[in-house]
């Protein structure tokens, strides 16, 4: 990988963030909505007040113009101001990340710590007993949608065992332990139905991974040399085979901003995704442009990053 | 019975509640045996001098605070805090736990002070003869959460803030006509352009929340978005501001200095916004998570199975909310001018009296209140329900396909081939609009079932709300474009006068291309009968005489089926078994906070 390489590609970025930026804004223009319909409905409001709002914020510009304002502005460092919360759209994204990266964050961990022990597991005794099951298990985990495990999850664990609250509150008053349970204890639910969720097919990935390299020859080889086997299946077999499974995570990494919409949804979460769905049904363009953007720029990094790294870690692959 | 006989018995009854003879209970009992409404009978005495009752105190607690967090759910939470600029009920129920008006509506329609000392009446001057001009006496002891005091300062500066157009301020209407003046450190005059007999608007209810002069008044006008205190407010209600999240969380702490005796009850509030109604419900009706949940548009048949749960219960209150069948005076299929449903058009078929009869034969309103909305739908004939004083009782909410039928067949409308019945080559199809939501689609299918019986072809058209109800000119589905036959959506009353609320039926609001579709007669329709009953009762300042008038529209938009009215929505609210709280529908949800409390 040379310098050359890395800096084309950092170049290359620009053009690309641009076509995305054009691209959403575009979008969001022609979608119908009004941020200011509630207004319209309400009796008590003169129309001249949302007629004026509109002005206000400059929604009866030319697409053009409100592309290029928005541009300068975000050239600045300005990301908007909220049409409904009538306050910075950075400020409202922040707000809500600390505990997107907790949950969402939490997730991942969990799908990663259960994939990689079963996935490797399975591998390396295919088709027996527990690779079986833990197929099955996982082939259901991917299969069922969020909102049914997570219905299924409240059902169960809040209204018959009346174990976990659903309604997750970010802001719990309290400290040390009994704070951190309650956190904990809130967290469960939103996390497992995730964590189940990617750790499913992350399971899968992990076996095929695994099951691809154990076959080849210079894994026989390191048993032939009478290499124990842990030493064999943690040195030669399992190093090999999670490089495509580490480019697969840092493609995933992006989510852990942008949040999950639907489990943020049931579980009351108040992360990015929840914030995303609100500001779309309130047609908030700004803060819906704002978090679209940053997902769009994470994923174009993360993919990046996942090129640079599969570099590295794979000896055989190279850029020029 | 004729109106003079009732107005005359009526009188009799107000001069003996003046003289003593009868206690304003009986008065009001006597009212509603005769079908008048607690909310007119009380401001029937006002308007001839008998001072209003105070609301009935219940409030039990007899220390301030001690009774724990308070945990209220707004399935769409507040996403800010400025009460002038609140767009929904949400945000005005939010700016609510902090800000306060000088007096505000309870469940009965009566007036409760709150900032004000008390509320203006004939006897004590303070309500003037000729109806343009109140007096409000503030309460003294009152102190901003940053403990300045709260005097007519603030109440006068709020008045300027709102009618400034530069603030664009949603409360704008209902300050930007009239003069307010001080008259002393703590009085304040209203001073009205014209004869005003709906004289508790302003500084009121709703939209009656007083934010602080001294924290705002650098941020009037143009600059009103930049105030800091937009984010953190300063207010003078029982709760002191803690958090803000928009659209997830808004939490207080009890205000020490609040000036109510041993109020609030709660040391804290934690108002937790977003997920969805039904698992609002589920959480405080079944699992018992909150204590109170806000606007619960649930089908009634699962909050009863929640009910059963045992944690809470639910509540309705008394709103003027209805969902209607508005019927296009004009004709949406032609388009003249660059507009469809012009004015210069007439509707080809609808514009025939029996169409419009037939149509409202054939909705089934009693079965739509049994098997959709339950306790939350009772079906009406009325499209002014509440207060009970406006409500007609002549009109019916009959359901007869054969007397549709045999009206269609007298007026000469003969089934085609097809089923479909037509005259000089027009044929009865229409298209019956909607915004996509459960009980409306089921509701566009009991009618399109009767119809097709009758001869009626119609088409069923759903359109996501976001698009139906927004004001955004280029889109032909808004509602307010009303480019088909028929549309149904509910409309809401804000407040305990119709006055507003009529005007939706007379002819200067007609939306048209020219006002981009922002008037508010969406139907079109354009009666001098009506505009003359609208404009009359302005400036009535006999309330009889007044809600005869407002009576006498709804009979006819209804009578002439300009509107079919389907079912009205009372407001439902979700309260744990434990939570003593006064819900009231001409008012935000928070508006008693102060005197909520738990017992047990």
């Amino acid at each position: 990988m040379t310098p050359e390489y890395v800096s084309r590609r950092l170049l290359l970025l620009i053009p690309a963030l641009f076509g995305i930026s054009i691209f959403l804004f575009a979008l969001l223009a022609a979608a119908p909505g009004d941020p200011f319909e509630e207004l319209a409905t309400n009796p008590a409001v003169p129309p001249e007040v949302r007629l004026a709002l509109r002005e206000k914020f400059g929604l009866d510009d030319p697409i053009w113009q409100r592309y290029l304002h928005w541009l300068v502005a975000i050239a600045q460092g300005d990301w908007g101001f909220s049409f409904v919360s009538r306050m910075d759209v950075d400020t409202l994204i922040l707000q809500r990340l600390p505990t997107t990266l907790v949950v969402i964050g939490a997730s991942q961990i969990v799908a990663i710590m259960v994939a990689l022990p079963v996935g490797v597991l399975a591998a390396t005794r295919p088709y027996s007993v527990f690779d079986q099951v833990a197929n099955t298990l996982a082939f259901v985990g991917f299969s069922l949608p969020t909102f049914f495990t997570g219905l299924v999850f409240i059902l169960v664990f809040s209204i018959q065992l009346d174990w976990l609250p659903f309604v997750y509150r970010a802001d719990v008053p309290g400290s040390g332990w009994p704070w951190l349970w309650t956190h904990i204890k809130q967290s469960i639910m939103p996390v497992m139905v995730l964590g189940l969720f990617q750790g499913g097919a992350l399971v899968r990935f992990v076996r095929s991974s695994v099951l691809d390299v154990i076959k080849l020859d210079y894994v026989t080889t390191a048993r032939s040399k009478g290499i124990g086997e842990r030493k064999v299946l943690t040195r030669h077999v399992v190093r090999t085979a999670l490089i495509p499974v580490v480019t697969l995570i840092a493609l995933q990494l992006p989510a852990v901003f942008s949040g999950a919409l639907v489990t943020e949804q049931i579980f009351r979460v108040p992360g990015i995704g929840s914030l995303l769905i609100a500001s779309m049904l309130a047609n908030d363009t700004p803060v819906v442009m704002a978090v679209t953007f940053v997902s769009a720029i994470l994923v174009v990094v993360f993919n990046l990053i996942a090129d640079f790294l599969y570099a590295s870690l794979d000896p055989r692959i190279a850029y020029r | 019975m004729g109106a003079s006989m009732k107005e005359r018995d009526l009188r009799g009854l107000i001069d003996q509640v003046k003289r003593g003879r009868l206690s304003r209970r009986g008065f009001v009992q006597r009212m509603s045996a005769v079908g008048i409404a607690a909310p007119f009978a009380t401001q029937l005495l006002v308007h001839s001098g008998v001072a209003m009752a105070q609301s009935r105190d219940t409030y039990k607690p007899t220390k301030r605070g001690g009774g724990g967090a308070l945990k209220v759910l707004w399935w769409q939470g507040p996403t800010l805090l400025n009460p002038h600029f609140a767009t929904g009920t949400k945000d005005q129920d939010g700016s609510r736990l902090f800000y306060e008006p000088l007096a505000a509506w309870d469940p009965e329609g009566n007036l409760k002070p709150k900032l004000a000392a008390s509320i203006p009446s004939r006897e004590d001057g303070t309500l003037a003869a000729d109806g343009k001009s109140v007096v409000w006496k503030l309460k003294q002891n009152v102190k901003w959460h940053d403990g300045r005091p709260f005097t007519a300062d603030d109440v006068v500066f709020n008045w300027e803030y709102s009618k400034d157009p530069a603030t664009a301020a949603v409360t704008t209407g209902s300050y930007k006509d009239i003069m307010v003046e001080k008259v002393d450190q703590f009085t304040v005059r209203v001073l009205f352009s014209q004869v005003t007999p709906f004289w508790a608007e302003a500084f009121v209810g709703t939209r009656g929340m007083i934010i602080p002069k001294h924290l705002f008044s650098e941020f009037s006008g143009a600059k009103s978005r930049e105030a800091p205190t937009n984010l953190k407010p300063v207010g003078t209600g029982p709760y002191l501001f803690r958090d803000f999240k928009p659209g997830d969380l808004v939490a207080g702490t009890i205000n020490n200095n609040y000036y109510l005796p041993n109020r609030p009850y709660f040391d804290s509030i934690e108002m937790k916004g977003g997920g969805d109604a039904v698992s609002a419900a589920r959480a405080v009706l079944q699992t018992g998570e909150y204590d109170f949940a806000w606007n619960l548009q649930v089908e009634d048949e699962i909050l009863q199975r929640l009910e059963r749960g045992g944690k809470g219960r639910v509540e309705l209150s008394l709103t003027g909310n209805i969902e209607h069948i508005q019927v296009n005076q004009t004709d949406p299929w032609t388009e003249v001018d660059g507009e469809r449903s012009s004015l210069k058009t007439k509707h080809p078929t609808l514009q025939f009296k029996e169409v419009r009869e037939a149509l409202s034969l054939l909705v089934d309103r009693d079965s739509i209140e049994k098997h959709i909305y339950g306790r939350t739908g009772p079906a009406t004939p009325n499209f002014l329900n509440n207060p009970e004083r406006f409500r007609s009782k002549t009109t019916s909410k009959e359901f007869s396909i054969d007397k549709a039928n045999a009206m269609l067949d007298a007026a000469g409308w003969v089934r085609g081939s097809d089923g479909i019945r037509a005259k000089d080559g027009k044929k009865l199809k229409f298209v019956y609009q909607t915004s996509i939501n459960q009980p409306r689609q089921k509701t566009q299918a009991i009618v399109k079932q009767a119809a097709q019986r009758a001869g009626i072809d119609l088409e069923l058209k759903s359109v996501t709300a976001s698009v139906f109800f927004s004001s955004d000119v280029a889109n032909v589905d808004t509602y307010g474009k009303f480019y088909c036959d028929l549309q149904m959506y509910t409309t809401t009353m804000s407040q305990p006068d119709p006055q507003v609320f009529m005007d939706q039926f007379v002819s200067r609001e007609v939306a048209t291309k020219d006002n981009k579709w922002s008037g508010r007669n969406i139907t079109r329709v354009r009666n001098p009968a009506i505009d003359k009953l609208a404009e009359d009762a302005k400036g009535e300042l006999d309330p009889v005489k007044r809600a005869a008038m407002y009576v006498a529209m709804n009979d006819l938009v209804v009578k002439d089926q300009v509107v079919i009215p389907v079912v009205y929505r009372p407001g439902t609210a979700g309260l744990a078994n434990n939570l003593r709280a006064s819900i009231s529908g001409w008012d935000n949800n928070t508006w008693d906070l102060s005197d909520w409390y738990k017992e047990g």
